[in-house]
């Protein structure tokens, strides 16, 4: 009964002076709204970044060092231990270039609980011959379609498919650096020379840009029985293993695992890339700053109209109280309005930040670096929606709370006899 | 006839029965320095009783009219309304208690502006919450008609006359049927014409509807028609007339 005068109130006052109540409406719409903006847009930018390299590179690559052996004779003989031994100009270990006993230690790594996906590679190097003119390039095998789902391959291609190559035992995927000086495009054909002289002639099923021009210039994909024959070896040849985990964090923990128990280098994803670990750290940070700044911007805003609204209707809670209402109605009268402008301007806040997410996620967006991306990506994630609405609800209720109650203290005489 | 008379000199000591009393009431402002305003005021106002409060300006009558309309708490002293201690109240129950027994009529209206004419009126009532909203309105409708402004009713305050703002405002200070009505300087606004129209409003409530009222002013041509005067200076009461 008395909740309903009350509100019937808080409606006429709204209403009364509807522009007052739609600035205030549409200070609560802006700061809503900008936040989810902002937020949407930099967490997707965020993503994409982060996705340019965690998506494509395998958390831990195992791989074959050409390095010298740590233990030099000199240091096991007796009558040298102790003393300061140097020997200078020590020549790598004679190695095989390939990783040893590979397809036992793939399936052995790929029945860890922790990884996702264990895929080889095969690395040759190569001439690309037109004519007589010559280009060193790298030839690289893969198991394209496992290569596909585990580190987004087909993000790379810019035309052809990744299946195609699947499909096509003679079939490369050409660096689109090399295919421009070649004039070539999908479906001519190139021909290619081993370091042993070899000559092979592949058709072009796709290219391949990864957006650093110098890779492009160089890098090409075929199938990994192609590369071993390229590269003269037996089918046992693999040069990489990727491993890719479920849990990124476990990526330096299994390197040094598999490092100790199998004797052979590998290295996890945040070693070979440190500098992009403090790029997303400090973009993270950068996001954090803007939201939470809006955020307190848009509420001191919110408290400063409501503030005004409530301090104008100081000769109306005088006669309210006269009149027979208390402080507690008074203090919920300006409570509910105050609600009711952060529920209507919070809705079309939400309304607003969906919409110009909306209007980004649309806008063409195109960068050499991601071939496959054709507009700015937005995180349209549900969690900033329901931030911002209960920020809305809860800001303008302690904004409406404040000086409503300051206004409920109030005797009606201090206002009657200051007239 | 004579046995009338005889039942109203039958009638015990005190009756007919107290609506206010005031006891002992003592007022200081402290600031800047401390200052008595009001020093043993002492009175009592019957039930059907018109009474007036006289003085100049500055004498107190304001300021004690306010603490005896529950608005100012902040004195000492006592007061009683319906048999019932006042003093001591909580903020809510005093609301409660204006709500109810009082009715006020300020020197200026002070009319809800945003609100039409019989939501003025309404709004106690609806607070009261006693009678259903359309018992309300109905009753709204009756106490704006026995004004002579039911025709206003679905105008918005703003757009009424100064004499039309201060009946509407009786009317809203009528709603729940008080069993006082205070008025600082009621007429005290108005020209002649609209402050005898007011004048007789009062007379007709007292007379016919038993209600007490008690108006502070300073007409003399006002206080004479009333049943009774107190005079008040420099915060005491110097006369009951």
């Amino acid at each position: 009964m008395n909740r309903n005068v009350r509100f019937a109130i808080a409606k006429t006052h709204l209403l009364a002076r509807k522009k007052q109540s739609a600035i205030a409406a549409l200070g609560v719409t802006f700061g809503i709204g900008t936040f989810i903006i902002l937020v949407s847009f930099m967490t997707g930018l965020n993503g994409l970044l982060d996705g340019l390299i965690l998506n494509r590179t395998p958390h831990i690559r195992i791989y074959n060092e050409v390095k010298a052996s740590e233990n030099q004779p000199i240091d096991l003989h007796p009558q040298y231990k102790g003393g300061k031994n140097m020997v200078t100009s020590i020549k790598p270990k004679q190695e095989l270039a390939g990783i040893r006993n590979a397809k036992a230690l793939m399936s052995v790594v790929a029945k860890d609980s922790r990884v996702k996906g264990v895929t080889p590679q095969v690395s040759a190097r190569i001439f690309y011959q037109s004519g007589n003119i010559l280009l060193n390039g790298n030839a690289i095998g893969i198991d394209v379609l496992e290569e596909d789902r585990l580190f987004d391959f087909h993000q790379y291609i810019v035309g052809g498919s990744p299946s195609d190559l699947a499909n096509n035992d003679n079939g490369i995927i050409l660096g689109a650096g090399v295919a421009q000086k070649f004039s070539l495009h999908v479906g001519d054909k190139i021909q290619i020379m081993s370091s042993t002289g070899q000559t092979y002639k592949l058709k072009l099923v796709g290219l391949y840009q990864s957006g650093l021009a110098d890779i492009d210039k160089i890098q090409s994909y075929v199938n990994i029985k192609t590369a071993q024959r390229i590269a003269g070896e037996s089918g046992s040849y693999f040069t990489d293993i990727s491993v890719k985990l479920f849990d990124i964090e476990q990526s330096y923990d299994l390197s040094k695992e598999i490092e100790r128990s199998h004797g052979i280098n590998a290295v996890d994803i945040k070693t070979a890339n440190a500098q992009f670990e403090t790029g997303t750290s400090v973009r993270n940070l950068i996001t954090y700053a803007v939201s939470i700044t809006l955020l307190i911007v848009a509420g001191f805003g919110i408290y400063n109209i409501l503030n005004m609204v409530i301090y104008e209707k100081m000769n109306d809670i005088a006669i309210l109280k006269a009149t027979g209402f208390s402080g507690g109605d008074v203090k919920r009268i300006f409570i509910y309005q105050a609600l009711m402008i952060g529920i209507v301007g919070g809705l079309l806040g939400l309304l607003l930040g969906l919409t110009m997410s909306y209007v980004i996620s649309i806008s063409p967006f195109e960068t050499e670096a991601l071939p496959t991306v054709k507009t700015f990506p937005v995180n349209f994630n549900g969690l900033y929606y329901v931030i911002g609405s209960v920020f809305a609800i809860v800001t303008t209720f302690f904004a409406g709370y404040l000086p409503a109650r300051k206004a409920s203290l109030i005797d009606p005489v201090d206002i009657i006899r200051g007239q | 006839m004579e046995s009338k008379i005889k039942l109203d000199c039958d009638l015990p000591i005190g009756e007919p029965s107290v609506i206010l009393s005031a006891k002992n009431i003592q007022k200081f402002f402290t600031d800047p320095v401390s200052i008595q305003v009001l020093k043993n005021i002492e009175f009592s106002v019957n039930a059907g009783e018109f009474v007036s409060i006289m003085g100049k300006s500055g004498c107190g009558k304001s300021t004690l009219l306010y603490i005896l309309s529950t608005m100012d708490t902040q004195y000492e002293g006592e007061l009683w309304l319906m048999n019932k201690k006042i003093t001591g109240l909580s903020g809510k129950e005093l609301s409660a208690v204006r709500n109810e027994h009082i009715g006020f009529v300020f020197q200026f209206h002070y009319l809800l502006p945003e609100f039409s004419v019989l939501d003025n009126v309404k709004l106690p009532g609806l607070k009261l919450g006693k009678l259903s909203p359309e018992e309300v309105e109905f009753n709204a409708m009756e106490k704006l008609r026995m004004l002579d402004v039911a025709d206003q009713a679905t105008k918005k305050a703003t757009q009424l006359s100064g004499g039309q703002k201060q009946r509407v405002a009786i009317a809203r200070a009528l709603i729940n049927q008080p069993a006082i009505i205070m008025g600082d300087e009621p007429t005290g606004n108005l020209d002649s014409k609209n402050a005898s129209t007011v004048f007789s409003i009062f007379k007709d409530l007292s007379r016919e509807l038993g209600t007490s009222l008690l108006i502070v002013t300073h007409d003399p041509d006002f206080a004479s028609k009333t049943d009774r005067i107190i005079e008040m200076a420099d915060g005491e009461i110097i006369s009951h007339r």
